[in-house]
């Protein structure tokens, strides 16, 4: 937790400089690579990374990725659903793998294609919204993002398209002797009144030592919905950092999961907009570690327009000497009458050196809105502990059996039947009880849309 | 119906004039504005104070001379430029004390008729014997009047100034100036520990209880001379008291800057209860003028089941940047905060609690109210951290706002540090207006808006107000009426 010297951390990182590209971007880039070197990797002195030591990433001297790695289609098992979704988009080491992506199944209306080649054929829809909507003159990481990247997934679902299959955007990163970096860029837009579903797996070798530093920028033009997921099954040894900046307007509804299972160093900034009356978000989080692992969830909802509504779920659970950290922050803006915002943290140590730092904050400049956050932490109730054991359930299984409770309220929100049992799978291996329980799901929402609305609808009622 | 919402708003922003605004002219010896060691130096010989205590002085001087001001509270103001401000001045009656309250000077008295509060109430009190309250009162950074002192004496009490307390005590407050709050601790706690000027001293000896409230009312007089009171309470094992501080100050045109410190130390299965009604002048419509309120106040609970409850009614300051806090060293003990901060006019407020939980089995319970008006800002902060050996902690905070008006903000930054996973913590925050149809309810009873107003936002606060003790309670409700008065038609 000591402060580092960034200056000199980021000299590393002169070697990268010369890596630009030099495309249509340059000018912005140049300008994030200059706002990156003035404001160096932030120190625990900055009250936004006052509980996540960026040391690790700054000291690391970081070398691209080599672009022959071999990916065979087995290797992406571990991370794909039981049933296949629409549409896979694979990339490996930051770079877009025409081989193993799978985007036939795609319907009319949506255009998938790696942003590579997006900003060569797209550049029209590209420029209004690439690097404009994510802040690189504030934020370091997303400012080195911006001034390095060269690939990631471009979609565009053009006006009134439904597309209900997910789209699987898989990022794979393979063991290399080095620690590599990549910094994989990504866009979603969704046009006036489309819907998109998508989900997000990161994914790499436990032992590997890399660093992903991810953008995504997320634009909900008026009644659009996206509905997003990520899941985080990084190496154990690895960096990430992963920005999410989210561009809404009005009736647009944006829901966007975490589910953080891997990575040595997780860093999560989700950012949103709400920029026309009645937007809609929900961001859910889960974040399950053990070992060393350090998850930092930071999320700011800045309500801009009067009547939105913000909802933010996020549940830890803390093994061995794993730390999480969380920061949400709301914004009621001087005119965003009648908001309704909504956040809670909910924390769950199980072991003696776990540590959690929460810091929820509102700032609220409007008077008519109502405002909520709530966050604990807690242990197993040994009463239920007790309770269970009463009937015959050994310790294990009751111990997970509550945790897995704990966990169903997040993993319920997910709406993808398939992904849903993914997690339950994944949760269950981390439970350290050998057999893989079964549970009902906590939550009777039905998958589709109209559903992801009416429980909006619902949140805002209660 | 919004006719009737729309009304108190504006009515709100209406003039509300001061009440308490109003300065007395007695002549002051006065230094003039600057400061450097040799400031440090006068005030020390002035109060003819011991070589170590000049020492402690000067070294937290030095000290202050290589700090920031920080900058990270959601306040703004301009520039303080400490050269501008007189760091002592002392009414002319200082070298011969009055014996009883009949020789303090009439004008003095006239002051505090006027707030109509204390001295009155110190007669009233004097003449009814048994339950009552002893007032020190601190008139522009001197005391000038202790009552009841020979009753405290002799229970073992010492109840006095704290110029007089370095002067019979010197062992007790050697031993326990700076523990809790220490020279280097910040900015304006170090400024406060070069320069501060008086302040009250408390010991309970073992096992005693104090048998009354004692209480200090502070005020500002003496155009731009920064109060800097330092207050230290200890109370010895099994020993408790209640320590009660209220404040007025008449109108100014220049900010006023006032950097007080309040130690509290409680041994072994001690407690102490400190209660604070600040209202000091808040400044004009623009924000112009008031008191700048730049407060460290900490309390140690050092033994074993010791107590510490604090609280605070905020209603006065242009601005408020004050954190009473508990370090909870000794196992089983207790951190209390309870607190009610009413911005109005272009008042800025950041405040809140810092619990600290190091022995095991401690508890904290924080429960905190803010309400905003006008061009108000109001602002919790507030930290509670487990430390890695502090077993079976217990927090719970709530913490809760109240908007009235559109031009007024409410924040909340509430820091949570968990290292002990045997804690439990619980966090609550909220923030709404008072509502259309709990007003339209009240209306259509019969009961003008105005009232209404004043009832939702003291049915708000009651959770505070009852821990205060009686005679603060009513102050308390008396002083948000008035807060809240000429907001309606």
């Amino acid at each position: 937790m000591t402060a580092v010297d960034t200056k000199q951390d980021i000299q590393h990182w002169s070697d990268w400089k010369a890596r630009m590209p030099k495309d249509w971007l340059a000018p912005a880039r140049e300008a994030a690579m200059a706002r990156f070197e003035a404001l160096g990797f932030p120190t625990t002195r900055h009250e936004e990374w006052k509980y996540t030591s960026t040391a690790p990433i700054a000291r690391q001297s970081f070398v691209a990725p080599s672009a022959d790695a071999k990916v065979t289609a087995a290797d992406l098992d571990r991370y794909l659903f039981a049933e296949q979704p629409g549409a896979l988009a694979v990339f490996v080491n930051g770079r877009f793998s025409d081989s193993l992506s799978d985007l036939s199944a795609l319907p009319k209306g949506i255009t998938v294609m790696s942003l590579a080649a997006a900003l060569e054929s797209q550049r029209d829809v590209l420029e209004p919204h690439l690097t404009k909507h994510a802040d690189y003159r504030e934020h370091a990481f997303c400012a080195l993002n911006t001034a390095l990247f060269t690939d990631g997934i471009f979609v565009h679902v053009s006006e009134g398209t439904l597309v209900e299959r997910p789209l699987h955007v898989l990022y794979l990163t393979t063991p290399s002797d080095d620690p590599t970096a990549a910094f994989p860029r990504n866009i979603y837009i969704a046009e006036p009144n489309s819907k998109v579903r998508l989900v997000e797996t990161y994914g790499g070798q436990n032992g590997s030592v890399y660093f992903n530093n991810a953008v995504t920028e997320f634009v909900a033009r008026d009644n659009a919905i996206i509905d997003h997921y990520q899941v985080q099954r990084e190496s154990t040894d690895a960096f990430q950092v992963s920005t999410r900046q989210v561009f809404q307007t009005r009736d647009s509804n944006v829901s966007s999961h975490t589910l953080a299972f891997g990575g040595r160093l997780v860093r999560n900034n989700i950012n949103t907009l709400l920029d026309g009356e009645n937007a809609n978000c929900m961001f859910n989080g889960l974040s399950v570690l053990r070992g060393e692992q350090h998850v930092d969830n930071h999320l700011r909802v800045d309500h801009a327009q009067p009547h939105c509504n913000s909802w933010e779920f996020f549940k830890g659970i803390y093994d061995d000497s794993s730390r999480g950290a969380f920061c949400g922050r709301i914004i009621v803006r001087e005119d965003a009458q009648k908001t309704d915002a909504k956040q809670s943290n909910m924390s769950l140590l199980l072991s003696r050196d776990a540590m959690i730092d929460t810091k929820p904050q509102l700032e609220i400049l409007a008077d008519d809105v109502k405002c909520t956050h709530g966050a604990t932490v807690g242990q197993l109730d040994d009463e239920a502990i007790f309770y269970l054991r009463s009937r015959g359930v050994s310790v294990d299984a009751a111990r997970s059996l509550l945790i897995y409770a704990f966990a169903g309220e997040s993993i319920g929100q997910v709406r993808i039947a398939a992904l849903r049992d993914k997690l339950q799978d994944l949760l269950s291996e981390r439970l350290h009880y050998g057999e893989s329980l079964t549970f009902g799901r906590p939550f009777e929402y039905s998958d589709d849309f109209a559903d992801l609305v009416r429980a909006a609808d619902r949140r805002r009622e209660t | 119906m919004t006719e009737i919402q729309s009304d108190p708003i504006e009515q709100w922003a209406s003039s509300n004039d001061y009440k308490y605004g109003f300065v007395t002219d007695i002549e002051a010896d006065s230094l003039p504005p600057g400061l450097n060691e040799d400031t440090v130096r006068f005030i020390s010989a002035k109060k003819e104070e011991p070589e170590w205590l000049l020492e402690w002085r000067l070294k937290a001087y030095r000290h202050w001379l290589t700090m920031k001001e920080p900058t990270w509270a959601k306040v703004s103001y301009p520039t303080i430029n400490y050269q501008d401000i007189i760091y002592y001045s002392a009414p002319k009656q200082e070298k011969d004390k009055p014996q009883s309250l009949d020789d303090i000077d009439p004008k003095l008295r006239e002051t505090y008729e006027k707030l109509g509060i204390p001295l009155k109430e110190q007669e009233v009190l004097a003449g009814v014997a048994g339950a009552s309250v002893a007032v020190d009162v601190v008139f522009d950074s001197v005391s000038v009047g202790t009552t009841f002192k020979e009753k405290l004496a002799e229970l073992g009490i010492i109840f006095c100034s704290f110029t007089e307390a370095v002067k019979e005590h010197p062992e007790l407050v050697k031993k326990y100036l700076g523990t809790v709050v220490p020279y280097s601790d910040n900015f304006f706690a170090t400024l406060n520990s070069a320069v501060f000027s008086d302040g009250s001293f408390v010991y309970i000896p073992e096992g005693v209880k104090c048998p009354m409230d004692l209480s200090t009312y502070f005020r500002i007089n003496a155009a731009s001379t920064g109060q800097f009171e330092r207050t230290l309470i200890v109370a010895e094992k099994g020993a408790s008291c209640s320590y009660l501080e209220g404040c007025t100050a008449p109108m100014r045109d220049e900010n006023q800057l006032h950097a007080a410190v309040v130690e509290l130390v409680a041994l072994d299965d001690a407690s102490i209860k400190y209660s604070t009604i600040q209202n000091w002048y808040p400044g004009d419509q623009d924000g112009k003028g008031g008191i700048y309120n730049f407060v460290t106040k900490r309390g140690k609970c050092a033994g074993r089941g010791s107590h510490i409850s604090w609280t605070q009614v905020e209603t006065g300051s242009s601005i408020t940047w004050k954190y009473p806090s508990c370090i909870l060293q000794g196992d089983n003990s207790v951190g209390e905060f309870y607190s009610v901060a009413l911005t109005s006019r272009k008042q800025q407020a950041d405040t809140g609690t810092k619990m600290v939980h190091i022995g095991k089995n401690t508890k904290s319970y924080i429960i905190s109210k803010g309400v905003s008006a006008q061009r108000g800002h109001n602002t919790y902060r507030g930290q509670v951290r487990i430390n890695k050996g502090a077993e079976n902690a217990r927090n719970f905070t709530q913490c809760d706002s109240m908007l009235i008006g559109d031009k007024c903000g409410a924040h909340t930054f509430p820091y949570i540090e968990v290292k002990n996973s045997t804690a439990h913590m619980e966090h609550e925050a909220t923030t709404s207006k008072i509502g259309e149809d709990q007003l339209f309810y009240c209306n259509s009873r019969g009961i003008p808006t105005e009232d209404a107003v004043g009832m939702i936002v003291n049915g708000f606060c009651k959770e505070v107000f009852a821990e205060l003790p009686m005679e603060f309670a009513v102050e308390a409700k008396k002083l948000l009426e008035v807060s809240l008065e000429g907001s309606v038609g």
